[in-house]
């Protein structure tokens, strides 16, 4: 494992893309390919399976440290990382590095063998890597078993390093490495072979996102050149069907086929050799408009292991085609979208399925026409408009130039802080986590957390009014003055018996600092209530 | 009670039988300094008292005052307190004040660090009643690797900067840090630049009689050409800033405690990290506490509520010591 310790350590010192990608290469040219594979996993987000809860790891770490509970929170909260945390909290070693002869995937698969252990032997093991491995070992030996190693690195510098230590483009990489594979499952041979990328049937091609939409970026194109469509809240995903076999994939790159069940008899109506991007929607089929019911809905099924009749019935869903990718078994993604999209208008004629939509364009004359559009985004569900250049390819991840998303305002909310608590991570000194209050008579009600929208200086000044004005101490959380008003930006509000208020807010940031606003001026909790009833989606979260 | 021997007032800690301050804040009659940090050591008070080696150095940075100094382990007599100071780490001519009356003692710790790091002395555990004692790293995920492993990064660091056609630059404060780096890198190098602020404290030192090693300073006047394979050491303030265009092509590293903590180390924009840190790490805090046999301590200076809560758990009664600036 010492190659990806002294791997893992490096990519942390550096900020430079290059340097990275350097490294990653020099590891990948010496490592073992199912180390790579391993790697590769990890550093995609794919986990091993998760054999220690991490209640687990904290008490033995704080029995062992000698340290009570509360003082390893403390520790944690300021670290922000409970790998990291572990790692500091043990007795420091002497500077060797301990020679562990264990590869990457030698521990991986010695932690995965726990799961049909007991507790004792689990320990057992912990323990005797603790003891064994320095610091920085120790760090990546929990991050294994944590999950999520976030450094700053991307697919495409992954495949690029990768490029450079074997024969093959970082396209091609890209190409194999996309869809579902997971370590256990398949060799870094396999994965690579030429057969496995012909039969391998149902790989989706890398879905092409966009950018939001910097507003004086099309004023000086002509609207002509453009094709605008409306920005369904839903999956995005592709349908396959090869070799009379069809797939549905999530952007996520998760197979969800199963997950709906409605939507295999569109699947069994595309012919042979045809992929199609669009979006998939819990809508009444029956309507000739898209009619999309709230996403939590959407959620729900996703997340249900089981589905039933009954949220079959209640959530049904349909897909809404964006785009064409392959069409007679030949990729025509390089083709120009009003080209792909005119197949895919035909093709849409001869499903008969109601729950088969085609996304039509929308018709405007000028970019200010457009922009009254938008501003109905709302009342048609939708969180706002697509841009796509009439000449665009179908590209790879996120780029800027041809696509753009161009989503409606945020709505905004004026509150006041009430709690604080210290943030995670690189924030981990300052009292960066907000719980925000409105106005109920005249008590003050909480009614969201919010951790980001703000600049460093910003935060900075925010930590140094908590820490002034503190009124008491609940474990990390500090109650202060209510005072500083803050705009709270969100993109969605729905009912909620969790929450104090009642009401729980999608992606609520903080947009800006009111300093000309007192806790008089706030807005209350009638305000959230009538948003609630105008905007709301009122499925329970 | 101790806790009348020694008050916290708006100007600072005050002994009231003995009519002084130590580290006070505001300007004061008579004041007793730890050491010369400007936490701690403040302008314009109207007598001061303090050690040999932080005399010279108060006079480079507040000027001239009616200083007057003192060994470690002489007490003198203020007002019938008996008033003695004793080493602390911390930095060159940091002590700890140990005042005494009607058979009452307490002892201010200042900053102080238990491990030696060949300059500032060796921490003397002071036996007291009350113990006020410093508390920035008081978590017990801080603890310091031994200072020859850290100066060995430092030195591998620099290494592998010069076979890249690199300089280094190390931040550090201008009184301690400073004085140790340059201590740490004078076996691989004997092309040592210091900023301005830190090349007068190590100059004044020198003349003191503190065998440190010889440096060059950063003025104006050095050539473009002298400056290759060098070590910088600068305050993190020039970070970016014009002075440091003549060391180009370089690389920077921040050394402080705080880059123990991963997320920390990232936020600062240096190249690179040295988790060496002139204050006690938590087992240092703990066993520094323990050896004072104190019944009471006092925490300031950091992790206060941390300290004490643990203290308190373990069975050392102790509290938070609220500095109001
Ligand atoms: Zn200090
Ligand atoms: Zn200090």
């Amino acid at each position: 494992m010492n190659a990806f310790v002294t791997l893992i350590i490096a990519l942390g010192k550096t900020n430079s893309i290059n340097a990275k990608q350097a490294l990653l290469a020099e590891y990948f040219s010496s490592a073992n390919d199912q180390d790579k594979l391993w790697t590769i996993a990890l550093f995609t987000g794919k986990k091993p399976k998760r054999t220690l809860p991490a209640a687990l790891l904290k008490k033995w770490c704080a029995a062992y440290c000698q340290i009570p509970e509360w003082l390893f929170n403390e520790s944690y909260h300021t670290v922000g990382d409970l790998a990291e945390t572990i790692a500091l909290l043990l007795p420091a070693k002497g500077e060797e590095m301990t020679a562990s002869s264990a590869s990457l995937s030698d521990i991986i698969e010695q932690l995965s063998d726990l799961s049909s252990q007991s507790d004792e032997e689990k320990k057992a093991f912990i323990l005797q890597q603790w003891q064994q491995l320095d610091r920085n070992a120790c760090f990546v030996f929990n991050k294994l078993i944590t999950g999520g190693f976030r450094i700053g690195i991307s697919q495409s510098m992954i495949y690029n390093a990768l490029a450079k230590a074997i024969q093959k483009s970082a396209g091609e990489i890209a190409y194999l490495f996309s869809g579902k594979w997971h370590p256990t499952a398949v060799s870094f041979k396999e994965l690579l072979s030429k057969e496995n990328a012909v039969n391998e049937n149902s790989k989706p091609y890398p879905f092409y996102l966009a950018y939001p939409l910097e507003n004086s970026l099309i004023d000086n194109d002509n609207p002509d050149d453009w094709i605008a469509e409306w920005k369904w809240d839903g999956i995005r995903g592709q349908c396959i069907k090869r070799n009379q076999q069809h797939f549905i994939w999530s952007r996520g790159e998760e197979l969800i086929t199963e997950q709906f069940p409605e939507l295999h008899e569109l699947l069994l109506q595309l012919p042979d050799g045809t992929v199609v991007d669009g979006e998939i929607l819990c809508a009444n089929p029956t309507s000739n408009t898209i009619e999309p019911l709230p996403f939590a809905l959407l959620q729900k099924r996703i997340t249900r292991k089981r589905l039933n009749t009954q949220i079959l019935q209640e959530a049904p869903a349909i897909f809404v085609a964006y785009d064409l990718l392959e069409w007679n078994q030949e990729d025509i993604r390089q083709k120009p979208i009003i080209e792909r999209q005119r197949i895919l208008s035909e093709l849409t004629n001869t499903i008969k399925s109601p729950h088969f939509k085609c996304s039509t364009p929308i018709l405007f004359e000028n970019w200010e026409q457009l922009r009254n559009i938008r501003n109905q985004s709302r009342e048609n569900s939708t969180e706002g408009l697509m841009l796509k250049r009439k000449t665009s390819t179908y590209q790879s991840g996120r780029k800027k130039g041809d696509w753009w998303k161009w989503k409606v305002d945020p709505f905004t909310i004026d509150g006041v802080l009430i709690y604080a608590q210290k943030g995670h991570g690189r924030r981990s000194n300052l009292y960066t986590d907000y719980t925000f209050a409105v106005k109920d008579g005249d008590k003050l009600i909480s009614f969201t957390k919010a951790y980001s929208g703000l600049t460093d200086a910003e935060f900075k000044e925010v930590d140094a009014f908590v820490k002034k004005n503190a009124l008491e101490k609940f474990g990390p959380v500090r109650t202060v003055k209510p005072e500083l008003v803050f705009e709270i930006a969100f993109e969605g509000i729905s009912e909620s018996k969790r929450h104090k208020a009642g009401i729980a807010l999608r992606f609520p940031r903080m947009k800006r600092l009111r300093k000309d606003k007192s806790v008089e001026d706030i807005n209350t909790l009638s305000d959230l209530k009538q948003l609630l009833l105008q905007h709301g989606k009122t499925y329970p979260l | 009670m101790s806790q009348e021997l020694l008050t916290l007032t708006t100007n600072g800690l005050y002994c009231a039988a003995g009519d002084f301050y130590i580290d006070p804040w505001r300007s004061v009659h008579k004041a007793i300094i730890t050491h010369a940090h400007s936490d701690h050591a403040k302008a314009g008070h109207g007598a001061y008292l303090c050690h040999h080696l932080t005399k010279p150095l108060l006079k480079v940075r507040l000027g001239d005052f009616a200083y007057e100094s003192i060994e470690w382990n002489q007490p003198v007599t203020l007002n019938g307190v008996k008033v003695s100071l004793h080493p602390a780490g911390h930095v060159i001519g940091s002590s700890q004040v140990r005042v005494e009356y009607n058979g009452e003692i307490a002892c201010v710790s200042g900053d102080y660090k238990t491990t030696d790091d060949g300059l500032s002395g060796l921490f003397e555990p002071v036996s007291c009643h009350t113990f006020i004692t410093e508390s920035t790293f008081a978590l017990p995920v801080y603890q310091w690797e031994l200072q020859e492993i850290q100066y060995r990064k430092v030195q591998d660091w620099i290494l592998a900067n010069q076979a890249q056609g690199f300089n280094s630059v190390l931040f550090a404060y201008s009184l301690g840090k400073a004085q140790r780096m340059a201590t740490a890198v004078a076996p691989i190098t004997n092309n040592i630049f210091l900023h301005g602020s830190a090349a007068a404290i190590h100059e004044a030192l020198q003349k003191a009689g503190v065998s440190l090693p010889n440096i060059k300073k950063a003025g104006q006047q050095t050539e473009k050409g002298e400056l290759k394979n060098t070590v910088i050491i600068a305050p993190a303030s020039t970070m970016g800033t014009h002075w440091l265009k003549k060391f180009e092509p370089y690389r920077t590293a921040v050394c402080s405690g705080w880059m123990q903590v991963r997320g920390q180390a990232k936020r600062n924009p240096a190249d690179t990290g040295f988790a060496i840190s002139d204050h006690a790490d938590w087992n240092g805090l703990l066993a520094a506490i323990k050896a004072t046999n104190a019944q009471k301590v006092l925490a300031t200076h950091g992790f206060t509520s941390v300290l004490s809560r643990y203290l308190n758990e373990i069975g050392i009664e102790a509290e938070e010591l609220e500095y109001v600036n």
